[in-house]
């Protein structure tokens, strides 16, 4: 049985362990951790009935799904049927979703736990998870550092301990850089290989669910679930879904590694570049060849995508007004008064600044100047990575410049930290898919990772590619 | 007067579609509030609108029948503003590229037939409705209803080509017998599924210089839109004459005090951020579905009547009212198919069935009796069968208990007498019985032959043929 290959599953399958067993561990281990401040909502007893329902499966020899006997945590910005979402905002405060997201659905149909719902820069905006309404994540390698965002909880609950696997958003980076501050595994797959729906949307056409995990195998186990077409998300995409976790072949003979000139340039950490250069002479000792692409466009990365994100989501968070859920201003003048106060009191510092941002260009005489413009150079910058994939099969870099850094260290100046998101904005951007692979620590001891890129549904090539990486035992 | 009047219209008309344009929820009008909603016309988070291709396919047929330029990249756009039945914080529409452009509208005018331009048709979800005014909202309440969020509209944009309100009227009426043609929209102004605003501003003659608008929103009827816009002239009329400005402002038509004033707030300059919906693909229309629209496109109105003139031979006034709407024009058709009495045929239609449809608050096609009964019954006439009134009471029977024509006549003992010798045994009689007028019309009293015609019909309780006592009364009194 296919399940097997996963050693957790195959415990669990024998009866060494059961689930509930093991979500009474988890459950011990969230609360002994509680300090990481990582989960928003524990489904205690939900969890436990789900597992229960699995291990009666199980003993009656029934077949299982191909999640059987794994416990995962989902991040708060993707919803499930009556119970709180909460995006790390006080805007949704006692907003609980009428409906549940494909995502869930597909990893409950496949017998997954859900241990919980992940803490998160609100409405997936920040890189550090510092913008949570729920306070900060602490990153588990050392508690004065951030873990990255804005997927931060759901890579802390990976890197912890605290489950086995764990759905994040990426719209930027959001899961790749935590990923890359937590020594996890952390995979946004191509523009539309997973449904959106039910996931509160931050920047539409960036956006994209992917998974957290300790192993590239189950990583590609629970992107393989998620994958597919869903006829409620226009966008997602009708591609064939294979069994990503059945086929990982470790093999680099000739694979042709593109290595991008603009991502290895100042502002990288010496360590990390030094770290990256030693994994590709790796691969190319084991077969691959190592190609220098240009990727020219890369310059304005970060410029295009701050205004695309904020022009999708100034309009993506209009919804948020008061009027039907979550909270409401006190004793509201008027609509209009009660619209600014709500908004006002709701979201956030970042939250605000992204909307302002966001409605600045879209605004009447600064539209072309601004989003239309941004529009062609995002054109531009997929039709070099087109190119680029002419010359080879993947492209490899840091995921972030640097590893983690303190809490509170970048709080103050927007800018630097928007520059975390350097190496990991582009795939959003193009549609790719990309992935963080742990790839070693600094003298601090605090991980980082390497991100491996490939064109839209490839995913297979980056499993393939981590697959490697982790065969070297590198952390 | 001496001001040129210069009227735009924007029509918004809902598409009669099963489900609404970006969720499967039901378009019907009239249930309890808030129970045709779901996540997704909810707004809700998380949630994706999903296109109901049908509402191309609606805007399409509408764009082929106002023989519009059909712009095959369709591409839905974001426009955003706030209010409360506006649960997203903006509506999906189209903006840069709609679905149809420079497209035309006949309509008949003081000058004959006039070309009316129509610059755009788009589509785009309706909002939800607020309710402020009722008797059961406290003050400072306003309540929302979102079964109206997401009912497919298009919104038909004319230039400013009309002239008056007349016009303005001639036009919204024909667009709404297109729209019920074409079979996209109920055309019910009361219940909302047609809104008109206008767009309506003064400019002395000879100048080219569009004068400041006004918008008109709230005209719930045909009769109300020419009340309106007459009601708006005269107002704009009063302040230039007085040397005054126009402000540009949206005027509330208030149907019962028969004004319009100008809507509660301050009018600020909308900015409404349009762009292209990162949640909707692209929809391309493509040869294959331009030629299944085209195909599907019935005969339009105009044609029709001009058919009915030149190869059916009915005076202007029948092709008209026929025509009017598609049902009628139908179920004349259809009758006509067996009847084979354009006329004939003509007359019922638009006497008992337009009667009776109107009676029953019915669509022609709807009602008991149907076109082949009709047209049956018309032939019966036709071959002497019954006569002219008498084919009312059968028709009226009918209408009651359908049966075939001649079973029915049988049963009601209408059957006409054209028989010689029954009819002569009649005759005789009335003219015995009365022989000081027979004396008169011999003398030359001719007017006299309705007395005796009237005398014999009732003797035969109507069943007498006409055309015939009429005959044997002439040659039986002249001899």
């Amino acid at each position: 049985m296919s399940n097997s290959s996963i050693s957790i599953q195959a415990e669990v399958a024998n009866g060494t362990t059961t689930v509930e067993e093991r979500v009474r561990l988890f459950l011990d281990e969230a609360r002994r951790q509680k300090d990481l401040n990582c989960f928003i909502t524990l489904f205690e007893e939900k969890a436990l009935e789900q597992a229960r329902r699995v291990d009666h499966k199980i003993k009656a020899g029934e077949t299982t799904g191909r999640l059987a006997g794994l416990v995962l945590a989902v991040k708060d910005n993707i919803v499930i049927k009556d119970t709180p979402t909460t995006c790390g905002s006080k805007i949704l405060n006692r907003f609980d979703s009428p409906y549940t997201a494909t995502v869930v659905e597909r990893l409950m149909a496949e017998d997954a736990v859900i241990l919980g719902k992940t803490n998160m820069d609100e409405f997936a905006m920040g890189s550090s998870n510092e913008n949570s309404a729920f306070g900060p994540v602490k990153n588990p390698h050392n508690s004065d550092y951030v873990p990255g965002g804005s997927s931060g909880g759901s890579a802390v609950a990976v890197a912890a301990g605290l489950a086995d696997a764990a759905l994040g958003s990426d719209t930027g980076g959001s899961i790749r850089q935590p990923a890359s501050f937590t020594g996890t595994y952390g995979i946004k797959p191509g523009y539309g290989r997973v449904s959106r729906y039910g996931l509160v949307a931050f920047g539409s056409s960036l956006d994209q669910i992917g998974v957290f995990a300790s192993t590239p195998a189950i990583t590609a186990r629970v992107l393989e679930v998620i994958s597919g077409h869903d006829p409620r998300d226009s966008t997602s995409a009708r591609v064939d879904v294979p069994s990503f976790s059945e086929v990982i072949r470790p093999d680099m003979k000739g694979m042709r590694i593109g290595i991008p000139g603009e991502y290895f340039q100042k502002g990288l950490d010496p360590h990390i570049e030094k770290s990256v250069r030693a994994i590709i002479s790796e691969m190319e000792k084991a077969g691959a060849t190592a190609v220098p692409v240009s990727l020219p466009m890369t310059e304005y990365a970060i410029a295009i995508y701050y205004i695309i994100a904020t022009a999708e989501a100034s309009s993506n968070l209009s919804r948020f007004d008061g009027v039907r859920y979550g909270l409401r201003a006190d004793e509201p003048r008027d609509l209009g008064d009660m619209y600014a106060r709500t908004r006002s009191e709701g979201f956030g510092e970042e939250v605000k600044r992204r909307i302002m941002l966001g409605t600045y260009v879209l605004s009447a005489g600064y539209y072309d100047a601004y989003y239309n413009k941004a529009m062609k150079v995002r054109r531009l910058l997929k039709e070099g990575f087109d190119a680029a994939f002419g010359k080879c099969d993947l492209i490899l870099s840091p995921t972030t410049p640097t590893t983690a850094f303190k809490l509170g260290e970048k709080t103050d100046d927007p800018l630097s930290m928007y520059l975390q998101d350097i190496y990991t904005v582009s795939a959003n951007l193009a549609g790719l898919s990309a992935i963080s692979i742990p790839a070693g620590k600094d003298e601090r001891g605090l991980p980082f990772g390497i991100q491996a890129q490939a064109p839209s549904f490839n995913e297979q090539v980056l499993f393939n590619c981590a697959q490697f990486i982790h065969n070297l035992k590198l952390i | 007067m001496k001001y040129e009047v210069v009227i735009g219209l924007e029509i918004h008309a809902q598409l009669s579609t099963r489900t609404k344009i970006f969720c499967g929820c039901s378009t019907a009008f009239g249930a309890q509030p808030n129970t045709q909603v779901c996540p997704v016309c909810l707004g809700m988070p998380g949630t994706l609108p999903v296109l109901n291709k049908q509402v191309v396919h609606n805007a399409l047929k509408m764009g082929l029948a106002t023989q519009s330029h059909i712009n095959r990249r369709n591409i839905f756009a974001r426009k955003n503003y706030f209010y409360a039945d506006l649960p997203k914080g903006y509506q999906i529409s189209q903006f840069e590229l709609p679905i149809c452009e420079h497209g035309f509208l006949e309509i008949p005018s003081e000058g004959g037939v006039k070309k009316i331009g129509i610059t755009r048709i788009h589509m785009e979800e309706d909002a939800g409705k607020s309710i402020h005014d009722e008797a059961f909202v406290s003050k400072n309440e306003t309540l929302v209803d979102l079964n109206r969020c997401g009912v497919p509209l298009i919104e038909i944009v004319s230039e400013p080509d009309l002239r008056g309100a007349a016009e303005a009227a001639a036009y919204v009426s024909k667009m709404r017998q297109l729209v019920r043609y074409l079979g996209i929209c109920d055309g019910n102004m009361e219940e909302g599924s047609l809104r008109c605003d206008a767009n309506v501003s003064l400019r002395p003659f000879g100048e080219k210089k569009l004068g400041t608008k006004t918008e008109l929103k709230n005209m719930n009827s045909i009769k109300n839109v020419e009340k309106a816009i007459n009601y708006e002239i005269k107002r704009q009329a009063d302040i230039l004459d007085d040397g005054g400005e126009i402000i540009q402002q949206t005027l509330l038509w208030d149907p019962d005090k028969n004004e319009a004033r100008a809507m509660r707030g301050k009018e600020d300059a909308h900015d409404y951020r349009y762009f292209p919906d990162p949640d909707l693909v692209e929809v391309y229309i493509d040869e294959k579905w331009l030629d299944e629209a085209r195909k599907e496109l019935p005969e339009l109105p105009d044609k029709r009547r001009q058919r009915f003139m030149d190869e059916l031979g009915l005076p202007a006034y029948d092709a008209e009212i026929l025509t009017a709407s598609r049902d009628v024009a139908d179920y004349f058709e259809q009758t006509l198919a067996v009847s084979g009495n354009p006329k004939k045929t003509s007359n019922w239609v638009m006497g008992e069935i337009l009667r009776l449809s109107k009676e029953h608050n019915l669509p022609a096609g709807a009602l008991s009796i149907t076109p082949a009964r009709l047209g049956e019954l018309i032939l019966a006439v036709e071959e002497g069968e019954i006569s002219q009134s008498a084919a009312k009471t059968v028709f009226e029977a009918l209408v009651k208990e359908d049966a075939p024509v001649a079973q029915m006549i049988e049963k009601l003992g209408l059957k006409q007498i054209s028989d010689q010798g029954a009819l002569e045994k009649i005759i005789d009689r009335i003219i015995a019985e009365n022989p000081k007028e027979a004396e008169s019309y011999r003398n030359g009293k001719t007017k006299l032959l309705g007395f005796f015609m009237g005398n014999v019909m009732r003797a035969s309780q109507g069943k007498a043929d006409p055309q015939k006592v009429s005959t044997l009364l002439r040659e039986k009194l002249s001899s």
